[in-house]
């Protein structure tokens, strides 16, 4: 490895290996929450313990979270978020995995984007499109987001008659800080 | 060497250039411990306890109610026409451990536990096969009256004690089973009951839908008297229950045949004179209501 002859290689190595992982960015602090205002009574839940790379450079991302991480005000209510409705036992994670478009990594400041890609909850797939922002401060990415999850597009049958309580939709909110991986 | 200079070069490709992002993050989460939730729908199997605690902050009304004897036949309407009644509040101190008090029609007893749950039944990075929670519980008749009490009566003989074991599976989604060990004690007992008595309870729950569930409870007393040797307001049955919980929301509906009347396990473990398999069959219901008082962090 000494030998002068594979230092061209080996410089090669180097810049390939810095090259890709300057682009990638992983979240540091990684809030999705959600709120659904229903007859009764809010709801709302918050999961702190949501991962997430972003490749600053082609777009791609991917966010992946537990169900069970949801945390809610109201105890009862998380019991059956995870027990009747999201059913947790049977599908224990939910994630995305699309593309961020109109961004762009050298421009300072916040930049409205759009993300487009598969959301996976309660193991159902579909296809969102989602609006957001991301601003660059230095090496870090701050990326926010709302949208609105229709409940009957991941199958997530909520009673009416027995809890009138919840909402047919729910608004989530993701709220995410990167840094390079 | 160039082979491995080579593999150097195609390596991080082959890492960083596939596109899969979401793979990535799946192989970096770590492997966590889950813990089995929602073994049982209420805090109550039948007449007694279930590994159930109510979370920190939380407080739970419940109302217990057994009709009388269904065979009472139609002067008695069909039992309709007595009640038996616990009137009752459990609170979580914390997620683990709650406090409970209660007011029973049946020779006007207080009772007053604490459970605390030991272990807890999970699987992923920490495994354990069972849920385990501890109940001691005491019980207070107020009955009978100070000017009634019979002679050489003190105070100390309206109490009793009750140890108890819960020991659960949550087998699948949909089915739980329940073992309980049981100690009683009590102070003062007729001539023909010994004032220590064991008991082995076995129960479970088979849920038919996401808010519907049948449940099945019987503990059987190895220290119950002889039945042959006493006479029909002694004997003494093991006390059995067959009931469906219905939840809805905040609310637990749990409706039950047993032939119990008793809501303490005193009274439904060492003092049930009704035989369920000679047709001695009471309605009853327990309906929960909780109320979250603190909110979660």
């Amino acid at each position: 490895m000494t030998q002068p002859k594979n230092l061209p290689f080996l410089f090669f190595v180097f810049v390939s290996l810095t090259g890709y992982s300057q682009q990638r960015y992983i979240a540091e602090k990684a809030i999705i929450s959600f709120f659904s205002d229903a007859v009764v009574e809010d709801i709302s839940a918050t999961n702190e313990k949501v991962t997430s790379i972003f490749d600053a450079v082609d777009g791609e991302v991917a966010y992946l979270m537990s169900i069970k991480d949801f945390q809610f005000p109201n105890k009862l209510m998380q019991v059956h978020f995870n027990e009747k409705y999201l059913e947790s036992e049977k599908f224990p994670k939910s994630s995305f995995q699309g593309k961020i478009t109109g961004f762009n990594v050298a421009t300072a400041g916040k930049q409205e984007v759009k993300a487009t890609g598969k959301l996976t909850i309660h193991g159902v797939t579909k296809s969102i499109e989602a609006p957001g922002t991301v601003e660059v401060n230095g090496n870090r990415l701050t990326v926010k987001s709302k949208f609105i999850v229709k409940l009957v597009d991941y199958n997530i049958k909520v009673p009416q008659i027995v809890w009138q309580n919840i909402a047919q939709q729910v608004e989530v909110t993701l709220d995410l800080v990167y840094r390079p991986l | 060497m160039k082979k491995i200079i080579l593999l150097l070069l195609v390596s991080p490709c082959l890492v960083f250039g596939q596109d899969d992002l979401l793979g990535e993050l799946e192989k970096g989460s770590a492997k966590e411990t889950e813990y089995a939730f929602a073994t049982f729908k209420g805090t109550r199997l039948g007449n007694g306890h279930t590994i159930e605690t109510k979370n920190a902050g939380s407080l739970e009304f419940i109302f217990g109610h057994r009709f009388g004897a269904i065979n009472g036949g139609a002067y008695e309407m069909f039992g309709l026409d007595q009640a038996y009644v616990r009137l009752g509040l459990d609170y979580g101190i914390t997620d683990r451990l709650s406090l409970s008090i209660g007011r029973n029609s049946t020779d006007k007893t207080m009772d007053g536990y604490l459970k605390y749950k030991l272990l807890r039944q999970s699987k992923g990075a920490k495994n354990f096969p069972l849920s385990v929670t501890a109940l001691g519980g005491m019980a207070y008749k107020i009955s009978p009256k100070d000017e009634d009490e019979p002679e050489g009566f003190e105070d100390v003989d309206r109490l009793s004690y009750t140890g108890q074991l819960l020991i659960a599976r949550k087998i699948s989604t949909n089915l739980s089973l329940q073992l309980m060990p049981t100690y009683i004690h009590k102070n003062l007992v007729e001539s023909y009951e010994e004032n220590n008595q064991v008991a082995l309870g076995i129960g479970g729950r088979l849920k038919l839908t996401k808010s519907v569930a049948l449940t099945t409870e019987y503990y059987y007393n190895f220290s119950a008297p002889d039945n042959s040797t006493l006479t029909d307001d002694q004997k003494q049955y093991d006390a059995f229950s067959l009931g469906i919980d219905i939840e809805t929301g905040g609310h637990v509906f749990q409706l039950l045949l047993t032939n119990a009347i008793g809501l303490t396990e005193r009274a439904f473990i060492t003092e049930t004179r009704d035989d369920f398999f000679a047709g001695d069959i009471h309605l009853g219901f327990n309906v929960t209501r909780t109320f979250q008082l603190k909110k979660n962090k």
